[in-house]
């Protein structure tokens, strides 16, 4: 395939879409799946032949429509009308009345003049809810892969990291490290071979921001793979997602074996002189795999174990190669940067943190779902305009970012704003895009134990500190929820949640102490009102103070 | 290979390109406990006993693992570090069933040599008592796991010296344990040659000879430099046990 080729396609599809008059979209993502969407799609598809509608009407199966917790959703593209809790009945009634008759099933309508829908800006999930997650021509028409031909004939290797440095994109699985500066690295570094890992194996509690991007685009993490492939000069990609994905990893397959048979993949990709092929492999449920030098060790077939770092896998990663890896919302970013130069991309967002960040929202808010949004909104806007607050009017107690390895921000910092620099400054972090609201019925002890005992459970056991210290840590959160626990306990569990964070060999070591700090930090009281006054208390014996410091 | 210097604790010293923080510590007899390392085997950075402060960099590293550069500005020990490595061996104590009374390796044991080391009086954590088994299948050596810390040293020197790869860990968290073959029992594996090598790199009494009492197992690591020796430069010299 030739840049007119791709171009041409584009144009066929763009005009064979024209002639619909009307397009019916479903979502196919996980979330509306697991309620039935497919029966509503069956339902859909169904009527449409009935009324013998085929040739002006399509029925499409898309990603993720953001609203997830009212699904499943269906939306009448050609006037933008969506519905949401849609079952059989009523998608025989959109059919007949809406696509037949254009009188709208009011009772369904999904009002999108609302915050969740107007305050988004979308740029990783621009195609979700839009196309059809399973064409590639869909994707092309909807000026995909013009940002790997713009890369490929317009630009050298060396422009197209620049191009991306520019736009200030940063790591968007928690770190936040300079993409472009990554890949500079990986470009400069010594290596018969160099290999482009995408990191899908994404497991925070609560977080389902990457699978709804593979799920909903698939070819938007291939593109940006792409680009980064031809970028620092590497010729294989690999994927690494999690097994717990198998729409993921079906939606990937297929779109992976679309892009070689379009001559997107493969060698001498839009005839130019740039090889490049990707395999999916699948991970075995294990969170420390999401960790970058496990997440290698495991591609290599070894046990998913981390490894010290320096090297860095930029120097030495995969079988010893200088190694691209980056998160799936990161690669998603990079075709839009390149298509649209950094300079679009740098005016989006704050001074440090560029672009938009995509959030799961969950736990005790309105509007379950997923959305983007720029980089620095206020976390209020998130949670009471988007978010739509706390169900049934309970108050707002805090907000946890950031997963096992985050923290919890309290009702008085709500008008923090979001970014890498100041959900540091209060402890949490930005993670990979979780959102969990909690309100006043969540005890903060119960919160900070149920993320250490996920972390104990996950914990690869290599180093001491995080295999016996997350099992302590568990210990004496559990005493402390129990009443159980004294003063010194208290003294011995901040202790330890300092060594762990500072002697652990991984991040997820580094980070699993967060939840508990941050709730020490935030709501001590919680903590204090549990204690045993050490006088009365009766059981095992107290710890005595360490009289060696 | 150029030469580079670097100030260990206020002392300027000098090491080779490529040498090893720890390394160029051990040649200048500064104090650094560790426990997974042994010279001769690939290095892990699994124990974190051997972490080290250094100026510009936020995080602990470990020595171990850490390539020296130059103009290095080292702390091998402070109050934090020396806490954190007292903290460090409470732990391995409070994890397994260490005895020392009625243990093969009494006084033979690196466990118990760090907690004087690192002056450990008291381990301030509950013992976790864990029910482990003890694997007697094989006709000369025994694997307590009982005293296993999980330092994966006999896992390396059958994989990288011996070649044969007998021992692997499985499962994560607080449940690793080492594994023969599959996880069969030490007696039917196909793989094990019987060189006892694990059993002489072993830090505490976990592997050990069978026929050995309380104290009597002694283990002799300078096999694996007379080896590495060997295989690196040709020699054959023998060395005597430190």
């Amino acid at each position: 395939m030739t840049l007119e080729d791709l171009q041409d396609l584009a144009e066929q599809e763009r005009e064979r879409q024209d002639q619909k008059k009307h397009r019916v979209l479903f979502c196919s993502a996980a979330g509306c799946a697991s309620c039935g969407a497919d029966k509503v799609s069956a339902a859909l598809k169904a009527k449409v032949k009935e009324h013998a509608l085929d040739k002006e009407c399509e029925v499409i199966g898309t990603g993720c429509m953001g609203l997830c917790g009212e699904g499943p959703l269906v939306k009448v593209q050609s006037d933008d009308t969506m519905y949401r809790n849609v079952d059989v009945r009523t998608a025989e009634k959109i059919v007949e009345s809406h696509i037949v008759n254009g009188k709208k099933v009011d009772a369904h309508v999904c009002d999108t003049n609302v915050p969740f829908f107007t305050s988004q800006t979308r740029i990783v999930l621009e195609n979700c809810g839009r196309t059809n997650s399973e064409s590639i021509d869909e994707y092309v028409a909807a000026e995909g892969y013009a940002g790997l031909a713009k890369a490929l004939t317009e630009m050298q290797p060396a422009d197209v990291i620049e191009e991306v440095r520019k736009s200030g994109l940063r790591g968007r699985g928690g770190a936040g490290y300079s993409t472009g500066l990554k890949w500079g690295i990986v470009r400069k570094a010594h290596g018969e071979q160099k290999y482009v890992v995408c990191n899908a194996d994404e497991g925070d509690p609560g977080a389902f921001m990457d699978r709804s991007v593979l799920e909903g685009d698939p070819h938007r993490v291939l593109e940006g793979m792409a680009i980064a492939g031809y970028a620092v000069g590497a010729q294989q990609g690999y994927i690494y997602c999690r097994a717990e994905y198998p729409l993921a990893i079906e939606r990937l397959k297929l779109a992976i074996k679309q892009a070689e048979k379009a001559g997107l993949l493969g060698n001498r990709i839009l005839e130019s002189q740039f090889n490049f092929r990707i395999d999916i492999r699948i991970g075995a449920g294990a969170f420390v795999c999401g960790e970058e030098t496990a997440l290698l060790a495991s591609i290599e077939g070894k046990r998913g174990n981390p490894r010290p770092r320096p090297p860095f896998p930029s120097e030495k990663g995969l079988w010893g190669m200088p190694t691209v890896i980056n998160n799936v919302e990161t690669y998603a970013n990079v075709a839009p940067i390149i298509r649209k130069g950094s300079d679009w991309f740098a005016g989006i967002g704050t001074e440090k943190s560029k672009g938009t960040k995509v959030f799961a929202l969950a736990g005790n808010i309105r509007n379950t779902g997923l959305i983007e949004v720029p980089m620095g909104i206020p976390l209020r806007t998130i949670i009471f305009d988007i978010g739509g607050g706390t169900p049934d009017g309970t108050e707002f107690k805090a907000a946890q970012t950031g997963g096992p390895s985050g923290g919890c921000i309290p009702a008085d910092q709500l008008d923090l704003p979001v970014d890498y620099e100041s959900l540091m400054k209060v402890g949490s972090i930005m993670g990979s895009g979780g959102l969990i609201v909690m309100d006043s019925t969540s005890r903060m002890v119960e919160v900070a134990k149920f993320f250490m005992q996920f972390c104990m459970d996950e914990s690869c056991g290599k180093c001491i500190p995080c295999r016996v210290g997350t099992r302590h840590i568990y210990g004496l959160l559990d005493k402390i929820s129990k009443k159980k626990a004294t003063q010194d306990d208290m003294v011995l569990l901040e202790e330890l949640c300092m060594m762990v964070k500072e002697t652990s060999l991984c991040g997820l070591g580094q980070s699993a102490p967060n939840p508990v700090l941050s709730t020490l930090r935030f709501f001590r009281h919680e903590y204090e009102q549990l204690l045993q006054p050490v006088e009365t208390f009766e059981g095992e014996p107290g710890i005595v103070v360490d009289f060696e410091k | 290979m150029a030469v580079k210097t670097l100030t260990i604790n206020g002392e300027q010293y000098s090491a080779q390109e490529g040498e090893s923080v720890l390394s160029v510590c051990r040649q200048n007899k500064i104090p650094i406990p560790t426990l997974c390392h042994l010279e001769g085997l690939s290095t892990v950075g699994a124990c974190r006993l051997c972490l080290v402060q250094i100026e510009g960099i936020p995080k602990l590293l470990p020595a171990c693992t850490t390539k020296v550069e130059e103009g290095m500005v080292i702390t091998t020990s402070n109050q934090k570090l020396d806490k954190y490595r007292r903290m460090i061996v409470a732990l391995l104590a409070s994890e397994g069933n260490h005895v020392c009374a009625v243990c093969v390796a009494n006084n033979h044991c690196e466990l118990q040599d760090l907690a004087y080391e690192v002056g450990l009086v008291r381990v301030r954590y509950p013992y976790l008592f864990p029910k482990k088994s003890l694997d007697a299948t094989h006709k000369e050596y025994v694997m307590d796991h009982n005293r296993c810390v999980l330092c994966t040293r006999c896992v390396r020197v059958c994989d990288e010296v011996e070649g044969a790869h007998v021992w692997d860990v499985a499962g994560r968290g607080i449940d690793c344990e080492i594994v023969t073959g599959l996880d069969y029992s030490w007696g039917s594996s196909q793989t094990c040659t019987e060189c006892g090598k694990c059993v002489m790199v072993c830090p505490t009494g976990a592997l050990f000879e069978k026929g050995v009492t309380v104290s009597e197992m002694e283990k002799k690591k300078d096999f694996l430099k007379y080896i590495i020796t060997a295989r690196q430069k040709r020699e054959w010299v023998a060395f005597t046990n430190e």
